[in-house]
Formats: structure tokens, sequence, C-alpha cells
């Protein structure tokens, strides 16, 4: 398989960065990126569906603000994301669907948490290859 | 990442100036409080360009300054001092940061190291087992919507109304653990969602609460003020901030700071830095919630000290008054705070941003307690999880220098992934334990990111900030016992 994502290393904090063939792959990856940095995704079950929407003023901003959301989704409702598929997706806005289960402190191992996804270094870049972007995340 | 290629020029041992025309757009000069030897590694982490980017803040007077501690953060640098005016200025959610009035909280007790070590292992269970903290956890307190609406308005007070704590406890909190201003209107849902379940939880990453012992009394007065005696001196150390709630209020309303930033018209280099006007409809939004959330944080310390109080009570069979349980000082780390300085010989209101600094005021100042009046206000630093913390106090010249602040700690020197590569966590817990410490913590894969190897050593941050008189030295305390989230 191709590589999804790889851990950008930070003083203070932990970024990601995506890639992808097209840019809702890169979302996509984003995303497992994000709770590859919480858990093992490999612990994850696949058992229930959410569907989610984002909006932003533009792309690097939607990124963020999806990560953000899915943020949200572990901190408050305490699920645990392995796969997400991505409906729709424009310059501002997302939808998505993510496949996960519940977190359960018996059966996953919490690495770390994570407080927010930032503007800071924000990079999303295009090549021959494909999309690839940054994200720092504040830990 | 390439070696920081900027200038800068040396205006004594401590001191570092970037001028104003580094770069175009930087509406003040950058000054940076470091030893030559520490600068190094600033250089090497371009630390002052971000210095040098917070210069941009509309309204900024004085300086872009950074503490010795200052480490590359995102937009600010952590560490980093930046006062706005009121009339003129901006207010930057990424000033105060994530973990909105992330601080700590002393206690000194009449416990000896004597009677303490030799049942550290029952404390520290004790405390874990008293104390909610690591991820996903969540408080004993239970609070509903009405409650958690009081208590973002109420602060530290709503939970000593409850038992947990005493007035006392208010008096020697910065702010009586309250900041004016505080609107549950300007929250969202998904900010109390966030923040209700936690309420009362230490939480994890880098904080932590420690049973420390005093090594050395640097100033005997000041510590006699604080109830601080002798060398031997049993005190616990709480380290925690605002969680999720924190979190998610910055996230909410740095989005809205991006609008505002195009709304008003203004140029900044880094998209983090996002601000509005202090007088706007958008700053002011900001700062109700901020102290919603710097109020939840000190709700927050207020029970945990509480449920300190309770462990030792149970571990060593008295009562608290009887261990002479009482709260030294509590002080925010990651905070803006409308105060009155000085600037060019006039006083002016102005929004001092305090990114991992620690307010630092003198003697005589009518914002102190009365307890602490004639010594100065209490400065706390935590070093690392593995060496020690000092307690200091506020001076004059901090005052005129820094707009009233200095340090907050070591400031990490190593990436995460580096210290997880070099460093196990459970080489982490042999090695404290070989030191005297017990740890207890919720995540061994936590650990080694918070290893002292990844941090600067304290005791020369605090040696930059005593010589150049921004704070002075009090006392210095060791770890025996953390309990990390």
């Amino acid at each position: 398989m191709e590589k999804r994502f790889d851990v950008l290393d930070h003083t203070a904090d932990i970024g990601i960065i995506a890639y992808g063939t097209d840019i809702r792959q890169l979302f996509s990856n984003a995303a497992l990126g994000l709770f590859s940095l919480i858990t093992d995704l490999e612990g994850i079950e696949e058992k229930l569906n959410l569907s989610l929407k984002v909006k932003s003023e533009d792309r690097e901003g939607l990124l963020v603000a999806w990560l953000n959301e899915l943020i949200y989704v572990f901190d408050a409702r305490h699920l645990l994301i392995r796969r997400c598929d991505i409906d729709n997706l424009t310059h501002t806005q997302l939808r998505a669907t993510c496949h996960g289960e519940n977190f359960d402190p018996a059966k996953h191992r919490i690495k770390r948490g994570i407080k927010a996804a930032t503007y800071h270094m924000l990079k999303v870049n295009k090549n021959a290859e494909g999309y690839r972007a940054q994200v720092i995340l504040d830990i | 990442m390439a070696r920081w290629q900027g200038q800068l020029i040396k205006v004594d041992d401590y001191r570092w100036k970037i001028p104003q025309d580094y770069k175009a757009g930087m509406r003040v000069p950058g000054l940076i409080y470091a030893s030559q030897e520490m600068l190094e590694s600033m250089l090497e982490e371009q630390t002052p360009e971000q210095v040098a980017n917070v210069a941009f803040l509309p309204g900024i007077v004085g300086y872009s300054m950074a503490m010795p501690d200052i480490h590359w953060g995102y937009g600010f640098p952590i560490g980093g001092v930046a006062a706005t005016t009121v009339k003129e200025g901006v207010v930057s959610p990424g000033g105060v940061g994530y973990d909105i009035n992330c601080g700590v909280r002393l206690l000194r007790t009449d416990l000896s190291e004597a009677e303490v070590r030799p049942r550290i292992e029952e404390l520290v269970n004790e405390l874990f087992t008293n104390v909610p903290s690591g991820l996903g956890s969540e408080g004993k307190i239970r609070v509903n919507q009405r409650e958690m609406e009081r208590l973002m308005v109420e602060g530290a007070r709503w939970a000593v109304k409850r038992g947990l704590g005493r007035e006392e406890d208010l008096d020697v909190t910065e702010e009586n653990g309250c900041l004016a201003g505080a609107d549950p209107g300007k929250i969202s849902d998904r900010a109390t969602k966030r923040g209700t379940p936690q309420a009362g939880t230490l939480g994890s990453g880098n904080h932590f609460l420690e049973v420390q012992v005093v090594k050395k009394v640097f100033d005997s007065r000041a510590a006699d003020a604080m109830g601080i005696t002798e060398a031997g001196q049993v005190l616990v150390l709480i380290h925690t901030g605002s969680r999720g709630f924190g979190h998610q209020v910055c996230t909410d309303h740095l989005r809205v700071m991006e609008q505002a930033v195009s709304k008003y018209g203004i140029s900044l280099p880094d998209r983090q830095l996002a601000c509005a006007p202090i007088e706007s409809p958008e700053g002011r939004d900001y700062l109700a919630a901020m102290a919603c959330a710097a109020n939840y944080a000190w709700t927050n310390r207020q029970c945990i000290a509480h449920w300190v109080r309770e462990s030792f009570s149970q571990v060593f069979g008295k009562g608290p008054d009887k261990l002479g349980m009482k709260q030294v000082y509590d002080v925010a780390h990651n905070i803006a705070k409308i105060e009155e300085h000085t600037v060019d010989g006039r006083r002016v209101k102005v929004c001092v941003h305090r990114k991992g600094a620690t307010r630092s005021f003198p003697a005589g100042h009518k914002d102190i307690p009365e307890c602490y009046r004639e010594v100065g206000q209490p400065v706390l630093v935590p070093g690392d999880m593995g060496r020690r913390s000092f307690v200091a106090v506020g001076t004059q010249k901090a005052m005129s220098e820094t707009f009233g602040s200095t340090c907050h700690g070591a400031g990490r020197m190593m990436s995460r992934g580096a210290a997880k590569r070099r460093i196990k966590g459970a080489d982490v817990i042999r090695d404290l334990k070989d030191r005297g410490i017990t740890v207890k913590t919720g995540s061994i894969f936590d650990l080694a990111e918070e290893a002292s190897q990844a941090y600067k050593d304290i005791s020369e941050v605090m040696e930059v900030v005593h010589q150049v008189g921004i704070s002075r030295k009090v006392a210095m305390a060791v770890p025996m016992g953390v309990i990390k989230g």
C-alpha cells in the first residue's frame, strides 16, 4: 500500500504529514494519521458509523476544522475512528462517513491526548505524485 | 530545521535584542532573556523568528519578549510575553494557548521528609486513587449544564461553596480564583460538552501532581511569609489547566479570529497569530470566553487541592489543619490579563499575553494578597518531573521591564518523538526510583516524553531571571512522589 501519512516531530508538539493521490484521500489519511497518534489503528474495530459535516473558509482551514472535529469526537464522545469515507468535498465544505467504535479502556491503549489541530506551519501542496498536507497538533 | 540567521544585538549577558527593522511589519523590537548557552539552542530551533512574528501584532508596546524557558510553539513561542494597548491593540488566542490558565498551585505542610518518606508509596497510591487523572478520566464531581455555567462565572469559589477547600484558599489565588467578565453565553455547546465531564481532573501530558521536599531556602523572609521554613519540609505542587474545555474555547475562537483578521485588515506572518481588536465584538467575546476557561482551571486546581488534603489526612491520620496544609499560592501560566502598566512614562491599560509565563508583581502591589504585600507575589516555577522546582517572588524590575512577568518552567529541549526514541518509560521509572522518587502514572507510554532529558535545566532558567531581577529566588524543592496523568 502507498504511504498514507508520516509523523512530524516538533519540539513542543507533534504534527502529521498526510499523503493522497487526490484531495479526498488526503483528508481521509490525515484523519487516520490523527487517530494513529491517539491509539493503534489496528486495535479499532469498525462497529459503528458516524456522519460528519465540516465547513471552513478555505482548503487549509477546512483541514484544520476537520481534524478539530475528529478531536472533539474523541474527547467528548469517546469514539475512535479507523476509516473515513469522504463523501463530498469542496474547497470549503466536507461531508464524511467515519467508521470505528466506542473507546473501551480495557481494549484500547491511549497513547496521548490531543488538544487541537493548529494553523501553525499549515500546508497543503500538490506535486506530480499527488497531494501532501502538513498540520501541527498541540498535545 | 536550519539555524536562525536573523540579527541579534547583545544588550548584556542575559538580554538579546531583535531590531525592529529585522523584518518589515514588526511594530516593536524583540527581546530575549537568555544566557549565551541557552541562546544557542534557541537559534537552532528558530525560536527568535516567532518572537519577531509576535511583534507584528497591532497595538503591541515595549518589546515582544521571550523568557529564558522559551521554546518553539505555534504562532507565539512558549515563554512569550506581549502587551497590547486596550485602546488600539488586539487580543490573540494564540498568545494564551489552548490550555487556558494552565497553571500551578502550591500547598505547604508541617510534615517533614523523615515522616513522609517511609510512607511515600502509600501516599502516592492514595493520591492516585483520589485525584482523577489520565486520558478519558472523568471527574468525581457531577456537574449539570446550569452548574457548569455557575462554575464558569464563579471560578474556584464555586468549589469552595461546595465544601471543596476553604475561603482562605481564594485569598492566595491569582485573581482570587475568579477572572471577571466571564460570560457563559460566549461558550459553545461543544466546549461545554467537552468540559463538563472533565471538571476536577488532572489530565495527562505534562500535567502532574508532586509531593516535594524543600532542599534550599534562598530568601528566608519571603519563605517565612509563605510558611516555608526549612530544608526537609514537605510541599505539594499541582500542575494542571482547563482540560478539553479550554482547548475547545481556543479552537472555537481562533476560527472567529481567522475571519476577524481580514475583516479588520490585519496583516500577520503566521495564521496561528490570528487576533482581533480588544475593543471589537470578536475580541470582547474571546476575553469573556477565556475568563470562563480560566475560572474552570482555577476550580479544577481547587478541587484537586481538596482531594490532596483528604489523601494526606487518610494516610497520616490527622486533619489537614493538624498537618498545616495551607495553600501558598496559585498562579496562571497561560493567560491574557487587562492590567495597568507604565509605557514611555505614561500609565496605560494593556492586555498582557502570558503564554508560558508567570505574573511577577512586586511587594506593595495592590493586586497581591495582604500576606505577601511586603515580600512580593509568589512565583511558582515547576521544573521537569525528575529534577527540581522553584518558588520565587515578583519584583519591581519585572514591573518596569516585562509587564510584571517572568519565566514559567524548564522549557522543552527535545521533541516528544526524540525523547521516546532515546528514552524508555520503564527506564524513567527505574531512574527516578534510584533517585528516591516514586512515580505513578496512567500511561507509561507518555512518561518518556516527559523525562528530564527532554527539558532544559530549570536551575539555569531561574538563574537568568534572578540575575536580570525580574523575579527573586526564594526556595528550591525536589520531588519525592509524582502522579502523572
